[in-house]
């Protein structure tokens, strides 16, 4: 059951021991604050930040590619360089776009949804934020060392071997991966322990919001599919280093071993990015319907149900690979099976709309943008999963299509739904709704425009990961309509980010609880203050802050349960802030350095600074300070600091 | 302000549809332009899935619709009014997990039948055409087993003859596919693949490597040239015949014979026949016997017209970046010309003279274009 009282003594920060290099640091503002922060929002706002960054950059990789595809024979960008282009777009957008992204507000808002102060472990939460930005960094700075990973976000041995791809890119990716990828683990399992013991008191499983349990079945996904690609990784590390023959064919490598270990993490890794986004979506719909998620058990049910099977299908990546009819049959099957419980989805969804009061405001357009891109991009998903059609599809612009329509228009849209959403209770302030709906219809549009011809010019023959195409094929038309799309969201994203930067600086208040909606994130301030809750707050429904508003309307003239409790005596115990993370994380970097230029020196400095930082760390003592329980002013609240 | 909205929307839509419909659906690439039994059998399977798909999108997108519009909120007060707080039905439930698994069975049946009719391994027997073909960094190699002879970029078959290729890569990743003929299928060094098709009408069929092999990958493309068996023969007889080409009396093609030499030219390409008692060349580079019998240069990126092959030898990395073939003149080099203008005579003299009939008939362009 969940942890409801804090039993910690409460010492004052000076009489905590401390055996690390710094006095825990305590800046509530300045840079300073921002490099050693523990709060959970705060790094939701780093993730999210730093999310919308990568959005951008891998935008503009994808308007480049869209420009040299503009007309047969374009010399804009050259193989090369158009290689790269396409291997960072895809690389950015799974790892670190909208991945972070839905981390990101896993971050801020699962401590939020289920009553508690923080996650688990605060510290190891900055640690998994700043090993992604500094993975990210390593890997953007490839650029500038080089030249940029260029096998495909998917790295098909044997194009990553020493012999067939000598510059530094392959191993920018292969070491950025690995290292980035401590950084989701740690985080996964920090997400775990959080939702499954810190919920408050009376949060059943079955009254947990829909986003916090998606995001507990996406941990469980992490932790299972991201050690195959460690391992397909350090072979491949291996391989370039220290001239092993995982891969290599001349030395009886198998490069088809890759592409098993790469899917069996590459296909969890799209729930990865689609459970966050189904969670979001059912927080959407019902707020801005004004009603329950309509069938919740089955909906979290049919999520569990897609992230195991997601373990299943791995092979339908590889049906043209020639595994043999009964394999192919094998994992056609398990993708149809999918198919099943998301289309449950798409119902309940549908079903939470009915005999609702729908408001048309922004997040709830990107949710309906959402429910029909992603129900499209689901069909187009069933038909790749028929191996004879999959091996014309394959590989082909319907593939690019497909997975936009179930990533880009699925996920990213769903995420947009979320940054509408949530933005208010982020900030505290409203965004603009005029200039919100100009760019969803931009976005929408420009989507459109740029993905439906993909489908057309996969179906009559042009391959995928192609700098240039032939003419007089009727290969024109669709790529150019497919380029005029990205111009229409290029300019759709543009004011997507004008609204959020006015909102920062001009939006008006938003209040505690702009939607009306239904769960505790909103029982609070906007921003949140520092410790999230005055006091514990109670749960006695499944939408826990309706139920308080509104209580006849779900248990008729019964009157609910308190809704809060009072903290310990002792207060609020918030943990101090910490330069481990952050170090710790500057190590991996330099680590990551020496590994690629074979300086086997530097190598071990920098493992030996990663096991001091983490003794120190361990020793750096528990820290932190208690706040009193109970209410306070705004001003009060300002002074204990806060997002 | 709902006015707009749906004219926003409509417009959206009259524009969109419209662009998609004036996009070609035929075409000698295409998919869903095919020829023979195996493309045919993966065009019905996705024609029958998008039917199926029809009720799905009538279904989700009339019940969203009607959704949206039914149950908006009408006014500030309806905004805030609270409406019935339901939380499932059973029975629904129940209905929409039965729809879904019916629908998957009705794709999965037909779907299981056309992966064992076209995907099973099949040995080639004596009807069978026999070709070994090998993926190369950015060009295909066809050697045809039963014949004991090696091509390059383009695979002549004879119409309604089961064609069967086994695939193999001699560097990274690459892919067969000729969509007309047969759906794509990798060739993975030290994994033996294999693809089988008929083509059913004479033809040209364009094919493409469709798994990225980087460099050149764009312009790593094949032809499949189908033709009646009677030519087919013919053509097969102009390969067997590898005795030395005669001398020609053209001093211009002798002057491009001695060039290929000079030039370093069969250095890689095999020649058969160059010269009595010779054997040039290395398997692993495209080979050039009866290159003018070809229809293309460069693994097809252009026609092989005297014009384009001297371009081609010109500057290789004009025509396909990133080729491994290197640019065999200086820009000012005097001779230039006059060399390129000779050995596009030899090159093109070629194979013309091994033909039965002194001629070859090939189709047109599947496709129509």
């Amino acid at each position: 059951m969940a942890v409801s009282k804090v039993t910690i003594p409460a010492p004052t920060p000076d009489s905590m021991p401390t055996a690390g290099l710094f006095t825990r640091p305590t800046w509530t503002t300045g840079i300073g604050s921002w490099l050693t922060t523990v709060d959970h929002k705060r790094l939701g706002l780093l993730y999210i930040g730093a999310s919308l960054m990568f959005l951008a950059f891998a935008s503009i990789e994808a308007f480049l590619i869209r420009l040299q595809l503009a007309a047969p024979g374009n010399t804009l960008l050259s193989p090369d360089v158009y290689n790269q282009m396409f291997t960072m777009h895809g690389v950015t957008m799974v790892f670190l776009a909208i991945m972070p992204l839905g981390i990101g507000f896993a971050n801020y808002f699962v401590p939020l949804q289920i009553g508690a102060r923080d996650l688990a472990f605060p510290r190891l939460n900055a640690f998994g934020f700043w090993v992604y930005f500094f993975g990210a960094v390593f890997l953007y700075s490839s650029f500038f060392l080089g030249g940029a990973p260029d096998a495909g976000w998917f790295a098909y041995a044997p194009l990553t071997s020493l012999s067939n791809n000598p510059g530094n890119g392959t191993d920018f990716y292969m070491i950025g991966l690995l290292v980035g990828g401590i950084g989701t683990l740690v985080t996964a399992m920090n997400l775990i322990v959080t939702i499954v013991s810190m919920r408050a008191p009376g949060m059943t499983m079955m009254r947990v919001p829909v986003f916090t349990w998606m995001i507990l079945v996406t941990a469980f996904l992490i932790i299972f599919a991201f050690p195959p690609l460690t391992i397909a990784l350090l072979q491949v590390i291996f391989d370039r280093t220290f001239g092993t023959l995982f891969y290599v064919p001349e030395g009886g490598g198998m490069p088809i071993l890759w592409q098993h270990l790469f899917w069996i993490f590459g296909h969890p890794e799209v729930y990865i990015i689609v459970l966050p986004a189904f969670g979001v979506i059912s927080e959407v719909i019902p707020t801005f319907s004004r009603k329950p998620l309509f069938g919740y058990p089955v909906v979290i049910l049919s999520g569990i149900f897609i992230g195991f099977m997601g373990f299943a299908v791995w092979s339908h990546h590889m049906f043209t690979t020639g595994l043999g009819p009964v394999v192919n049959t094998a994992f056609a099957l398990t993708s149809f099976v999918i198919g099943i419980p998301t289309g449950i989805k798409i119902f309940n969804w549908l079903g939470t709309i009915w005999g609702g009061k729908v408001r048309f405001a922004t997040p709830m357009l990107y949710a309906i943008a959402f429910l029909v891109t992603f129900t499209l991009g689901g069909i187009t998903g069933i038909m790749l999963a028929v191996p004879p059609f999959d091996a014309q599809a394959q590989d082909s612009y319907f593939v690019v299509a497909h997975f936009h329509f179930a990533m880009g228009g699925g996920a990213l849209l769903a995420f947009f739904a979320g940054l509408y959403y949530w933005f208010p209770k982020m900030t505290g302030k409203l965004l603009d709704e005029r200039l919100g709906k100009t760019a969803f219809w931009l976005n929408v549009v420009g989507f459109y425009l740029i993905f439906v011809p993909m489908h057309v010019v996969g179906l009559i023959g042009m391959p995928r990961r192609t700098q240039t195409y032939a003419e007089g094929i009727g290969f024109e038309l669709p790529n150019l309509l497919s380029t005029a799309g990205t111009f229409v969201m290029g300019v759709g994203l543009t004011l997507l980010l004008i609204n959020i930067v006015h909102g920062f600086l001009r939006g008006k208040p938003a209040g505690n609880d702009p939607w009306d909606a239904r769960t505790l994130e909103w029982a609070v301030s906007s921003p949140p203050p520092h410790h999230n809750f005055d006091s514990q707050p109670v749960v006695n429904d499944r939408d826990a802050l309706w139920v308080q508003k509104y209580p006849e309307s779900v248990h008729g003239e019964r009157v609910p349960a308190s809704a809060s409790e009072p903290y310990d005596a002792v207060g609020i115990h918030m943990p101090g802030q910490s330069w481990y993370p952050f170090f710790m994380g500057l190590a991996l970097m330099v680590f990551s350095y020496a590994l690629l230029y074979h300086n086997f020196w530097v190598v071990g400095i920098s493992v030996a600074m990663i096991f001091f930082f983490t003794y120190a760390w361990a020793l750096e003592g528990v820290g932190g300070h208690h706040l009193p329980a109970g209410p306070r002013t705004a001003d009060q609240s300002r002074k204990e600091g806060h997002a | 302000m709902h006015v707009r909205r749906w004219l926003q929307r409509g417009l959206a839509i009259a524009v969109s549809v419209p662009l998609i419909a004036a996009c070609e659906f035929s075409g000698p690439q295409s998919a869903l332009d095919p020829s023979g039994p195996v493309a045919q059998a993966q065009k019905d399977l996705f024609v029958w899935t998008l039917w199926l798909s029809v009720p799905v999108m009538v279904g989700v997108f009339g019940v969203l619709v009607y959704v949206l519009l039914r149950f908006r909120a009408k006014n500030a007060e309806d905004e805030s009014s609270i409406p019935h707080q339901t939380h499932g039905n059973f029975k629904l439930e129940i209905a929409w997990t039965i729809i879904p698994v019916i629908l998957v069975i009705l794709i999965a049946v037909p779907t299981v039948r056309t992966i064992f009719a076209t995907e099973q391994r099949v040995e080639a027997g004596p009807d069978d055409l026999a070709v070994h073909a090998t993926g190369y960094q950015w060009w295909f190699k066809f050697d045809y087993l039963d014949h004991g002879f090696t091509t390059a970029n383009e695979l002549i078959i004879p119409v309604g003859t089961r064609v069967v290729v086994s695939l193999d890569s001699a560097d990274v990743l690459h892919s067969f596919w000729v969509p007309s003929l047969a759906g794509k299928r990798d060739m993975i060094p030290n994994n033996d693949n294999q693809v089988w098709f008929v083509a059913d009408e004479p033809g040209t069929y364009y094919g493409q490597c469709a798994e990225l092999c980087l460099g050149a990958h764009a312009y790593m493309r094949f032809r499949v040239i189908a033709m009646e068996r009677a030519d087919y023969d013919g053509w097969i007889a102009s390969f067997q015949n590898a005795a030395a080409q005669p001398v020609s009396a053209d001093p211009m093609v002798e002057r491009g014979r001695v060039l290929v030499a000079q030039k370093g030219c069969v250095a890689c390409h095999t020649i058969d026949g160059y010269a009595a008692g010779t054997e040039v060349g290395n398997p692993d580079f495209p080979s050039l016997t009866n290159f003018g019998l070809r229809t293309t240069v460069g693994a097809a990126i252009a026609d092989n017209t005297p014009e384009n092959l001297a371009a081609w030898l010109r500057d290789p990395q004009a025509m396909k970046p990133g080729n491994y073939m290197p640019t065999l003149w200086s820009a000012d080099d005097p001779s230039r010309e006059e060399e390129i203008e000779a050995i596009v005579a030899y090159l093109l003299s070629l194979g013309r003279d091994g033909l039965a009939s002194g001629q070859l008939t090939l189709g047109g362009v599947h496709g129509g274009q």
